[in-house]
């Protein structure tokens, strides 16, 4: 016990990096991927062509592969990011695949009826995008996403394999240091599991609620 | 690009690392889903058919391995598990055994909604025509629960085979150990990654594609 107390500052400062970097990376991934998927969704054929690549390429390959690429490949060509910004840029080009994809399916999931009769009572592009399409496209979007979350707050501990401490280098440390290898394993494990559960169960509770 | 000078001949002696590497991946893979698929079915049928008590265990294990990372059960099963137990296995079981816990926990899930997918009127014919509920379970339920929850099941397939690159974090020679390999090797980093990216995704489009080629013939949309 006295043990957990003793490591338990240790594993906070990790668990602050990986709060930080799913964080960071939600953020961008949004901001980046959401226009995209609408792109992707309404634009036209030359604009969705290389979104379309893009997303594929990314989801084809394993998420370790594009955070090594990122930090031991782009330096060759004269690109250095220091760790955390490699892993923060690898992780976003993820999950900003995914993103894109849950966006395009949010809005082609709606009913073609929904514009059509957007149009006929008379609204406009934008009217028909703020009042009709966005809204139903939002609770759709949400379930799937918050879903990501989860995934992404995984992905972050391969951030340790580029040797930044968040929570697993963290408890990969103190194990080395204290040679109690299972019982903190499973001390980590719940703490991932204390910030997972609760969105996984949000993410359960809107598919339900919306759909 | 800035003066890079592009040098494939060296990696290229070493591709041997990356073939055989992809092939242990695609083992891994098998292996995992072999047991993944054992394990999701007999806790899905247990879910649904099976005593209540057994009920919050499965939730359990479901919702514990969902909500934590791979890379940490792959730690925890292969140093956590020997430090507390008399227990000796090489790297490779140990990510098999991991991989395959974990794929479990996914595949319940999938397999459930496959089975409460299954029409009722499907079990009452079966049921008509004499055969017991075993034969139910296994000539009715069992084969139309897989047809209808094929599609998930490859996606699944997919991301199982692109998550057996974690197991290069306990050493186990697969791809993306032998990319790093090679890297420390010959330090041709990017001749190393435009080989090795191909290669995973080449593999992992050509599974879907062999996967989307099954559903055409077997999956039943509803």
């Amino acid at each position: 016990m006295t043990l957990f107390l003793q490591t338990l500052p240790f594993l906070l400062d990790g668990l602050r990096i990986t709060l930080l970097v799913s964080a960071g990376v939600i953020v961008l991934s949004l901001l980046i991927g959401v226009p995209l998927g609408c792109v992707l969704a309404f634009g036209p054929l030359w604009a969705r062509f290389p979104i379309r690549i893009y997303a594929d390429f990314v989801r084809g390959v394993p998420i370790l592969v594009l955070l090594y690429f990122v930090y031991y490949g782009l330096p060759a060509i004269k690109v250095n990011l220091p760790s955390l910004t490699a892993a923060i840029v690898a992780l976003t080009a993820f999950k900003t695949a995914q993103v894109i994809e849950i966006t395009r399916g949010a809005f082609q999931s709606i009913p073609t009826g929904q514009t059509e009769a957007a149009k006929s009572i008379g609204l406009g592009l934008v009217d028909r995008f703020v009042h009709v399409l966005a809204p139903q496209a939002i609770r759709r979007f949400l379930p799937p996403f918050v879903n990501s979350v989860v995934d992404t707050v995984k992905g972050s501990s391969l951030v340790s394999l580029l040797g930044i401490v968040d929570l697993m280098l963290a408890l990969q440390q103190v194990i080395g240091r204290t040679h109690v290898a299972l019982p903190l394993y499973v001390m980590g494990a719940l703490m991932y599991f204390a910030i997972n559960y609760p969105l996984s169960t949000l993410s359960r509770r809107l598919e339900k609620s919306f759909i | 690009m800035t003066n890079y000078h592009f040098n494939f001949a060296i990696v290229w002696r070493y591709s041997a690392k990356l073939f055989e590497g992809l092939l242990l991946s695609i083992e891994l893979a098998i292996a995992t889903i072999a047991i993944g698929m054992v394990i999701g079915l007999v806790l899905a049928l247990v879910e649904m058919d099976g005593p209540r008590w057994a009920r919050p265990f499965i939730r359990g294990y479901v919702e514990f391995i969902r909500n934590v990372p791979l890379l940490l059960l792959v730690y925890l099963v292969f140093y956590g598990v020997p430090s507390a137990i008399d227990l000796q296995y090489d790297a490779t079981t140990s990510f098999v055994v991991t991989l395959a816990i974990y794929s479990g926990a996914y595949l319940v899930e999938v397999l459930r909604a496959g089975f409460e997918a299954v029409p009722k009127g499907l079990i009452e014919a079966g049921k008509a025509i004499g055969l017991t509920p075993a034969g139910v379970l296994v000539h009715v339920r069992i084969p139309t629960a897989l047809r209808i929850a094929l599609p998930s099941l490859s996606n699944t397939y997919v991301s199982l085979f692109k998550d057996t690159s974690i197991a290069s974090a306990i050493a186990v020679p697969e791809l993306a150990y032998g990319m790093r390999w090679i890297e420390t090797q010959t330090f041709r980093t990017v001749e190393v990654y435009l080989l090795a990216t191909p290669i995973y995704l080449i593999t992992s489009y050509a599974i879907l594609l062999l996967l989307r080629l099954a559903e055409r013939r077997y999956a039943i949309t509803r």
